[in-house]
């Protein structure tokens, strides 16, 4: 890969050792893939927050960076963290979980990231324009980036997106070449969509099936809204490693493409009827946790619709960002959901937060990505529904 | 010949899976044992084998797994893919873990003991184990 002047000293260490050893890393990242060059990115979302996903080898790692003086240099979000950053200990988060997340941010706040705890930048400041380049990990926000926004990243690992943010750059391979966005699946979508978990249960079910493949929708409803995208992408981008996908008439660049000629999937009812149950392993919930990715205000106040003047039997957390959270609690919707018996939980969710250690052993929820990381990183069983269905089975 | 993704040479038992593995959520950061439901390697041991999958998917929180997975002492010695993306790469390159990709490794099956040279990209059988 060609380095400029200034891109080889860093590697040469003249900027210190955690440049060198970032740029060591870009580098490397860019001779494997081909990468012809280095080129700037306008933001960065760094996935990789939560001390339950890092562990003290992580932690470790971050605190030894922010030591040495690492800076990003370029707009930085971060994915949620392992508990509510405010809350916690109201909520119950354990004391010594929380001393080590509490750690985690400030490493990453000594490096001058934004520390909003968000898998959904995109709904709280960290907005990219149509085509930018950007270097994002989190693979729902990759998803919705590349597909909702036409914005181009490929799928950074947490410590490449650190690097990216550090060095502003990244190198030109992958999704950041026009060459390779092109669909080569047809997705024709011939079964019903009416509900959140329709979405979710469709991601799931191609993401399974198309890997890391780029498919293309045919047939999803016009009505569609941004959270629906949002589901969808990333279901696929947990079951499979879809970081993009079009769909006919909702995304940017959908006209653009040439679907002619390229494989075709149909989804059919029975396909969503096998999916919803191999997604359902439990029977009753003992908590329905709803916002992954982070519910938007408009799931929100869906929720607080449901539940208004209700008494909730099972605890309910509906998953957010702080901005959210305010937005929710300056409407009334944060008091609604918590005299019904739920409550909003900020900066966190239930994926990376140790729900399991908290007493809970089946989970309700929406998310076809939350269906897919619980019972293994969560020990929970799953009963995967719509956001009205679940609330109906807990009230 | 494969091509190299993260250097350095190892010889070992392989665990060889025919499904992609999501390292977040799939693999136990403390154990090193395959966790997620349904995976035809649900509840075996990565510890010091020779990892054999297709590609990687789903959390980009991946590359942290993989990296805490060899500073806990419990990862892969080597990791031979069909193709590696961006998360497994991290993880290996940032890990120190020898890694490969560019293989065919439907020619692999646990049990077989694989020598990994990453620097040459080769993956070679040099014995079954029990044999």
């Amino acid at each position: 890969m060609y380095l400029t002047k200034e891109e080889e000293g860093i590697l040469e260490g003249e900027k210190g050792p955690v440049l060198e050893k970032l740029m060591r890393l870009l580098a490397r990242l860019g001779d494997i893939y081909g990468a012809e060059k280095m080129i700037p990115v306008g933001s960065v979302q760094v996935s990789g927050v939560s001390y339950k996903s890092v562990g003290d080898p992580g932690l470790a790692f971050l605190e030894d960076m922010a030591s040495k003086g690492a800076k990003v240099s370029v707009l930085t979000f971060l994915n949620p963290a392992g508990m509510d950053l405010e809350d916690w200990e109201k909520i119950g988060f354990p004391q010594d979980f929380a001393k080590k997340q509490l750690k985690i941010m400030n490493a990453f706040k000594k490096m001058g990231i934004v520390v909003t705890s968000t898998c959904t930048p995109y709904l709280a400041g960290n907005l990219p324009r149509f085509r930018e380049h950007i270097a994002w990990s989190e693979s729902s926000a990759v998803s919705f980036a590349n597909s909702v926004i036409s914005a181009r990243t490929n799928r950074e690992g947490g410590p490449s997106a650190l690097a990216a943010a550090v060095l502003e750059k990244t190198p030109e391979y992958g999704l950041h070449l026009d060459e390779n966005r092109k669909p080569d699946v047809l997705v024709d979508v011939s079964c019903k969509i009416e509900s959140d978990a329709d979405f979710g249960a469709l991601g799931w079910y191609i993401g399974k099936s198309v890997k890391s493949k780029i498919p293309y929708f045919k047939g999803l409803p016009s009505w569609s809204t941004t959270d629906d995208l949002k589901a969808l992408g990333a279901a696929m981008a947990a079951s499979g490693a879809v970081a993009l996908y079009y769909a006919e008439g909702l995304t940017p660049e959908a006209h653009l493409q040439d679907v002619s000629d390229i494989e075709k999937i149909t989804v059919e009812e029975e396909d969503m009827k096998e999916t919803y149950a191999a997604l359902n392993s439990g029977e009753k919930p003992d908590i329905v946790i709803l916002g992954c990715p982070h519910a938007s205000i408009r799931d929100i106040q869906k929720v607080a619709s449901l539940v208004n003047g209700k008494s909730l039997k099972k605890p309910l957390w509906v998953c957010t960002s702080r901005v959210m959270k305010e937005a929710a609690d300056r409407m009334g919707y944060t008091d609604v959901i918590e005299e019904a018996g739920g409550r909003i939980v900020a900066d966190t969710c239930m994926v990376v937060s140790p729900i399991e250690s908290m007493g809970y052993g089946t989970t309700g929820c929406s998310s076809g990505k939350a269906a897919q990381y619980l019972p293994g990183f969560c020990k929970q069983k799953v009963v995967f529904n719509s956001i009205e269905s679940l609330i109906k089975e807990v009230l | 010949m494969g091509r190299m993704i993260s250097p350095g040479k190892a010889t070992a038992d392989a665990i060889v899976s025919d499904e992609p593995i999501g390292f977040y959520g799939g693999v136990d950061i403390e154990t090193g044992i395959v966790i997620e439901r349904g995976h035809p390697l649900e509840g075996e041991c990565v510890t010091g084998k020779v990892l054999v999958f297709p590609r990687g998917k789903g959390s980009t929180v991946g590359s942290y797994v993989i990296y805490g997975l060899e500073k806990n002492n419990v990862g892969p010695v080597a990791i031979v893919n069909e193709e590696t993306e961006t998360i497994v790469a991290t993880g290996a390159i940032l890990a120190g873990i020898p890694c490969v990709d560019g293989i065919d490794i439907s020619r692999f099956k646990s049990g077989d003991i694989l020598t990994v040279d990453a620097d040459k990209g080769s993956v070679e059988k040099v014995g079954s184990k029990g044999l």
